[in-house]
């Protein structure tokens, strides 16, 4: 099977999921081929592969593979 | 004639000009509405948040709404390393930060411990350098070392940011001698980081000469928060105006504010 691990929680991901169809996942906002939010909202949200920040506008030209591992961050209180 | 006064006495970092010279945390609040309503209350334009893994959890103000709530609220955001250890998680999480939030501006924290949260001075180093050639904005929180401030100057920090005392302890400012040097010889503006615990911490801070003045717990873990967050806003001013004002030099004696001359014989 193939596995994926978000945010240190391991699934199971269909050939071909693109980064940009987990941000919609998680967040439930759709996305503009650019990467940005299709409510014209700012997203608020970045995205590292195996520690490599993917970059929004690359976020729908990648494609997961078998153990990658995915950190979706955002803003949270603090200091 | 204190609006006058301070409205012409904005802080410039980088361009940008902020009328508050109260910059304020977000942790440790219990609720995100409460934490709305002290921000606002403490008039503060500049906000740090941390970077943590996206948490569908909306009670603990999940999603994405403490970043809604800041630009709704017109604050800017100043995204910080909390948590970090190394000057590579640091650097990792500013890229981050600088990718979700869309600013350069970091508050750098490299910690050495848990126990006391202290800069981890040659991280830090590391850090800034990094960050610095890497375009970023560096607002530097360190030890409140005037060898280690100049040093991060000289490294290309954007503002350095000694602690009064270590994080969360509202203990004041420990060692205003060190922080009267720091400002003393900085020419990036040097914003008081850490230990406030309340208003008059805040206010010496100014009066010694700092460009500003950075705080959480002490609102947000205020019994009133609310109250609280308003008593730092004048803090600040009144500090702020106090330094400008020029404090009279202390005396070992008394000296009378009423002349003697022309006393009636009694």
């Amino acid at each position: 099977m193939n596995t994926i691990h978000i945010n240190g929680a391991a699934q199971a991901f269909a050939a071909g999921t693109t980064v940009a169809q987990l941000v919609t996942a998680m967040t439930g906002r759709a996305l503009l081929a650019s990467g940005l939010a299709a409510d014209g909202g700012r997203l608020g949200v970045a995205v590292a592969r195996n520690q490599d920040i993917v970059p929004r506008s690359q976020w729908h030209a990648t494609a997961v593979e078998h153990n990658d591992e995915l950190e979706i961050v955002t803003a949270v209180q603090g200091g | 004639m204190t609006e006058t006064l301070t409205r012409n006495d904005a802080l410039v970092i980088d361009g940008v000009a902020l009328n508050s010279r109260l910059i304020m945390g977000t942790g440790g609040a219990p609720s995100l509405a409460g934490l709305g309503a002290a921000l606002i209350a403490s008039g503060t334009e500049l906000t740090t948040v941390a970077m943590r893994r996206y948490s569908v959890d909306e009670a603990a103000g999940g999603g994405t709404n403490l970043f809604k709530l800041l630009l709704e609220n017109n604050i800017r955001i100043l995204p910080n390393t909390a948590g970090c250890f190394t000057a590579r998680e640091a650097v990792m999480t500013a890229e981050l930060a600088r990718e979700a939030l869309e600013t350069d501006w970091v508050k750098l924290e490299v910690i050495a411990d848990e126990h006391t949260l202290l800069p981890d001075a040659l991280e830090l180093a590391d850090a800034t350098e990094q960050l610095v050639n890497r375009g970023f904005k560096v607002f530097a929180y360190t030890n409140d070392d005037p060898v280690m401030a100049l040093r991060l100057e000289q490294l290309g920090a954007a503002a350095v940011m000694p602690l009064g005392a270590p994080i969360g302890t509202g203990l004041g400012i420990l060692n205003p001698h060190n922080i009267e040097l720091i400002v003393s010889r900085a020419s990036v503006p040097v914003v008081l980081d850490a230990g406030i615990g309340t208003a008059s911490d805040a206010a010496l801070a100014m009066e010694l000469g700092c460009d500003a003045v950075l705080l959480a717990t002490a609102v947000t873990r205020a019994q009133n928060p609310l109250v609280m967050a308003e008593a730092f806003k004048h803090a600040v001013i009144g500090g702020r105006l106090a330094a400008q004002g020029g404090r009279i030099p202390k005396r070992a004696h008394a000296l009378a504010s009423s002349a003697m001359d022309g006393r009636p014989d009694l």
